[in-house]
């Protein structure tokens, strides 16, 4: 099946037509994805809901380059990303994305400053590490290791490291999944900063509906295809979120 | 500045220093082994070579009755002849205050100006031989310390049927005599036998000898053909009762010297190249395990963008700094150890001096074989976590499918409790991982039995030797073939319970282009105190003509049973006769040659003559016994059973026990080394699980349960299996390590088996604790909190 060329659009950062992955395990066959389209606009936070087993994290780590799906095609701006090799996908994710994870995912022997370097190093433009842990209110923590971090202080280290570099993208898998909802909006409101201060294209997965309020787009998955995606006219600053 | 990635390269060796520290030993043990003994065998080598040009030792020596000392000249003018030295040589009864037994003295002339042409003396104490003081006499070393002779102090010695006071003036060394070998002796008995050297106007005149000799060295120039100057050089010595020129290679001493080092030789590359594999094995085992337990990292480094090449570049260093501290250890104990062993065998074979070298490349081998299989290892686990996209790097390995095997639904199994279920599973689950971890503790446990199996070895070869076929307490030789009547008056010494007769004489062998110079003995058949016993103890038949030679014999010369082989003899008549191989057996111990007595006797056309005999002694009777023997003329030299046991242990065990002490000291660490790490790495693969477990209600002791209880049952495992594989090394080794002088059995007794697991037991149950400690301590809101 082949899909109708994506029209060049100066917003559109990214862009996925068709996308399915399957699973082999075993002798079961798993659709975690099944023709999926998405985009992405410049300056824009999405917000992606769904039940567990949806697809959401499939999505974004097919879209970050971290994974290649079964089927389709990915874009960037006017790049098609399926047809990367490992060395410009890793290129790619070098000096585009962003990723934040549930679990944080800190290096245990680096501080949060080493952390954020370890990001900024490889990095064509980027942040000081110690603006963008500042950034996330983090100042007075740079010297502390992960294991002295409270869990909302991780998961600002891992944003911190994820916007060092200036991304166009961000992409977040739950990152308020394991925290409290006053800790979750501290670190909802260090995304929101970003995506003010650098128009950074941000993803975000969560299974809080709450949260959808802060976002420009509401995409829904089920079962591995999208069920609908709504605009969202009045968007709340993270600051009135609740839940 | 120093990266972020340096930093954790730096942290992450810095929270795993116990495992650096395991791993070091490792490495530590394979290389330190290699560059000692191979430094230390080049050292020897070496040390020997240099000894022999300083002191000029001969390239060929020679023996007549009497030559006149203007064949000289002749003898010099052979081509490819560089020196000619002539001599007097004669082997004299010795009477030493404090020694039972008569021993016997080999008495060499020296020139009383300066240097020797060849074969020169190194003094050690004293003074040499001055010119014009006939009972002068410089004694070697091995001598004067079996005796606690010092200059100044003197013994008696019947020359030619006088008996007269010798003055020691001087202690001396000799390439000639590194080794000091009674004739027809096997091993060198130092109290028994010493190198004295005299003046030759003292020894002509005693010996009759005025302007001739009975001896000769002579240094060959480079291009000789050692072949054509022998045979010129008999052919001119001959007509003097020549007995035959002969190579330095066979000369007693050096032959003796080869042969030693040659069996450190083969010890000391043999088994440190085996600790080097094994070790690199180790190595390799352990790290790509370390190394895929940084999987969800590797994933994170290249979700961020980091390149293939810098992640891998980045575990290289990691692997660098990690494999480095063993490798600048094992170096440089290795060197240093190297230096003391060689130093020890300086000693042992008194050596003047000591020339210690290490090549550069005996380190770059060890080092490079070990970073191989190092970077190997860790090649392989970083492959595959590069391999893997990121994402799925990063989330942990998919749970496992644990089956229900065919294991599990035995009723025993059923009958378990959890834990043990638990390991029963996550063995059979992870059965490659599990079988090199089983295999990692068999190695080790089959190098500990391949070093210790050597001190079996040498208590395998006295028995046989001395236990089952020398039965006699004293071995008499006679300074001349005497008529069998001889035995009679043996036989009614006090004491004397058996008396049983040999003749031997001094043969060149000879098939087809190759020879070798050995004593010929003829015994009697059937006999009850000395027997002709092949290794395995069956007593071996002589055939009433023909030779029975010892199976390395005739390998040597090329023959096999059934050739006719040509024995020159080298003494008396000096008959050459063609004779049939009847038959060969297998020793450990010697190149023997055997014959019936009766027929030796008829080949040197000759009476029934002997040459010595073995003799059963009442115990009680021994001191009158020996004074006895000390007063019969012509016993030439006696020979105790248990003098000949210990010379026997001094001489070949006290070259093995140093380096197998050392081996036994490696094999431990590294044990440890394999086992610690093991244990450790699962600890860090499964410490979140262990974590959880704890978090769900699992008491401490349960948790290190399920660890510990599977090194355990690996353990158990790994035990009989590396008794087999420990076996089959030591059967390499015996085949291998062979020499002229002997053959080491293959023999591995069951206490070395019982030691050597205790040792692995122990290593076993110290990690073990150390690890449990570590269990009990894990921290579990921190393995929570972090994704380790
Ligand atoms: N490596 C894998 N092998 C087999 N199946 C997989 C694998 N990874 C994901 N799946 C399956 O794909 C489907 C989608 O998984 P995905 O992780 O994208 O879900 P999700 O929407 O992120 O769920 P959650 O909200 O629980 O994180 C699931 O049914 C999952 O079981
Ligand atoms: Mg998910």
């Amino acid at each position: 099946m082949s899909e109708a060329p994506v029209a060049p659009d100066a917003k559109r950062t990214l862009s996925a037509r068709g996308l399915s992955k399957i699973y082999h395990s075993g002798e079961v066959i798993v659709r975690a994805l099944d023709n999926v389209d998405f985009d992405l606009f410049r300056g824009e936070i999405v917000v992606l809901l769904g039940p567990s087993g949806s697809g959401k994290s499939t999505l974004l780590n097919i879209v970050g380059g971290l994974d290649a799906p079964s089927k389709g095609q990915v874009f960037f701006k006017d790049q098609e990303l399926t047809r990367f090799n490992d060395r410009a996908l890793t290129a790619y994710r070098r000096d585009h994305v962003g990723f934040v994870f549930q679990f944080y995912n800190l290096i245990p022997s680096l501080t949060a400053a080493e952390n954020v370097a370890l990001v900024t190093e490889i990095a064509p433009d980027p942040v000081a590490p110690a603006d963008a842990l500042a950034l996330v209110g983090l100042a007075d923590r740079i010297h502390h290791f992960p294991a002295q971090l409270s869990g909302g202080e991780q998961q600002r280290v891992a944003i911190a490291r994820a916007i060092a570099k200036r991304p166009e993208i961000l992409l977040c898998d739950e990152p308020t999944g394991a925290l409290d909802s006053k800790t979750g909006v501290i670190v909802l409101e260090a995304l929101e900063t970003i995506n003010r201060e650098f128009g950074t294209a941000t993803a975000l997965i969560t299974h809080n509906a709450d949260i959808a309020k802060m976002a420009d787009r509401i995409v829904t998955l089920g079962d591995g295809r999208v069920t609908s995606v709504q605009e969202n006219e009045n968007r709340l600053p993270a600051a009135q979120i609740e839940w | 500045m120093i990266g972020p990635l340096n930093r954790k390269l730096v942290r992450d060796l810095w929270h795993i220093r116990g495992l650096v520290i395991a791993i070091a030993s490792v490495i530590g043990a394979g290389v330190a082994t290699f560059v000692m003994s191979i430094g230390m065998v080049q050292s020897l080598d070496e040390t020997r070579t240099a000894y022999y040009e300083r002191y000029r030792f001969a390239d060929v020596f020679g023996a007549v009755k009497r030559a006149p000392e203007h064949l000289t000249r002749r003898l010099s003018e052979i081509d490819g002849v560089k020196t000619v030295a002539t001599r007097i040589v004669k082997d004299v009864t010795l009477d030493i205050a404090g020694l039972n037994e008569p021993a016997t003295g080999r008495l060499i002339s020296v020139s009383t100006l300066g240097r020797q042409a060849l074969n020169d003396i190194r003094i050690r104490r004293g003074r040499g031989i001055s010119h014009g003081r006939p009972d002068d006499a410089v004694i070697s070393e091995a001598f004067a310390e079996a005796h606690g002779f010092e200059p100044g102090d003197h013994f008696f010695a019947t020359i030619n049927g006088h008996r007269r006071r010798l003055d020691i003036v001087g202690i001396a060394l000799s390439p000639e005599y590194v080794y000091s070998i009674a004739p027809a002796a096997l091993m060198p008995d130092d109290k028994r036998f010493g190198v004295i050297w005299m003046s030759r106007e003292a020894l002509a005149a005693a010996f009759d000898m005025d302007g001739a000799f009975n001896d000769i060295a002579i240094s060959l120039l480079r291009n000789a053909v050692p072949r054509a100057v022998i045979a010129d050089i008999d052919r001119l010595l001959d007509p003097y009762g020549g007995t035959g020129a002969y190579l330095r290679r066979d000369q007693v001493s050096n032959w003796f010297l080869s042969s030693e080092i040659e069996q450190l030789r083969t010890m000391a590359t043999l088994i440190p190249t085996i600790f080097l594999a094994v070790s690199a094995f180790l190595l390799n085992m352990v790290i790509s395990r370390l190394v895929a337990t940084e999987r969800e990292q590797i994933g994170l480094l290249k979700a961020f963008g980091y390149t293939n090449a810098a992640i891998a570049w980045h575990y290289v260093k990691f692997i660098l700094a990690m494999v480095a501290l063993g490798l600048v250890l094992g170096s440089a104990a290795g060197a240093w150890l190297g230096r003391e062993l060689t130093e020890i065998y300086t000693q042992f074979y008194r050596f003047p001096f000591l020339y210690f070298r290490l090549d550069g490349s005996v380190f770059a081998g060890a080092v490079l074989i070990s970073l191989t299989a190092a970077l190997i290892g860790g090649a392989g686990a970083v492959g595959r976590a590069i391999r893997l996209p990121p994402a799925e790097a990063m989330a942990p390995p998919a749970p496992p499918t644990y089956r229900r095997g065919l294991l599990q639904s035995l009723p025993i199994v059923k009958a378990l409790d959890q834990p043990t279920r638990m390991i029963l599973r996550h063995v059979s689950r992870w059965p490659v991982r599990s079988a090199l971890t089983t295999l990692g503790i068999a190695l080790a446990l089959s190098l500990l039995l391949s070093s210790l199996f050597w001190l079996d070895a040498i208590e395998i070869m006295i028995d046989t030797q001395y236990e089952q076929a020398e039965r006699q307490d004293i071995t008499i030789s006679l300074t001349e073939a005497q008529s069998r009547r001889a035995i009679h008056a043996l036989s009614h010494a006090p004491g004397v319970t058996a008396v049983q007769p040999y003749r031997a004489v001094p043969i060149r062998l000879r098939y087809g282009h190759k020879s070798r110079l050995v004593t010929l003995t003829g015994a009697v058949p059937n006999a009850s105190l000395n027997r002709v016993l092949d290794a395995s103890g069956r007593a071996v038949s002589l055939p009433q003509e023909g030779l029975v030679l010892s199976a390395n014999l005739a390998d040597l010369i090329g023959a096999a049973p059934g050739d006719m082989v040509t024995v020159e003899v080298l003494e008396g008549r000096r008959p050459i006769r063609r004779l049939r191989i009847a038959e060969t057996f297998e020793t450990y111990l010697g190149t023997l040659a055997y014959m019936r007595i009766d027929a030796l006797n008829r080949l040197l056309l000759e009476g029934p003559t002997i040459s010595g005999a073995y003799i059963l002694a009442d115990p009680q009777m021994r001191k009158v016994l020996h004074r006895e023997l000390k007063d019969i003329p012509k016993v030439a030299g006696v020979s105790l059973r248990e003098t000949a046991i210990n010379a026997f242990r001094d001489t070949i065990g006290d070259t093995m026990n140093v380096v197998v002490g050392f081996y036994v000291l490696f094999a431990g660490l590294l044990t440890f080394g394999v086992v610690y790490n093991s244990a450790r790495i699962s600890l860090s693969e499964r410490g979140r699980e262990l974590a959880s477990l704890r978090v769900l209600g699992f008491t401490r002791f349960e948790v290190s349960y399920i660890l510990l209880g599977e090194l355990a049952a690996l353990t158990v495992i790994a035990l009989p299996l590396g008794c087999i594989l420990g076996y089959g090394l030591c059967w390499i080794i015996s085949s291998a390590a062979e020499t002229e002088l002997y053959r080491i059995p293959l023999y591995v007794d069951r206490t070395t088996f019982g030691f050597s697991i205790i040792v692995v037991l122990i290593a076993v149950i110290i990690s073990g604790l150390i690890v449990r400690r570590r269990v009990d301590g894990l921290d579990l809101i921190a393995v929570l909190k972090t994704r380790e």
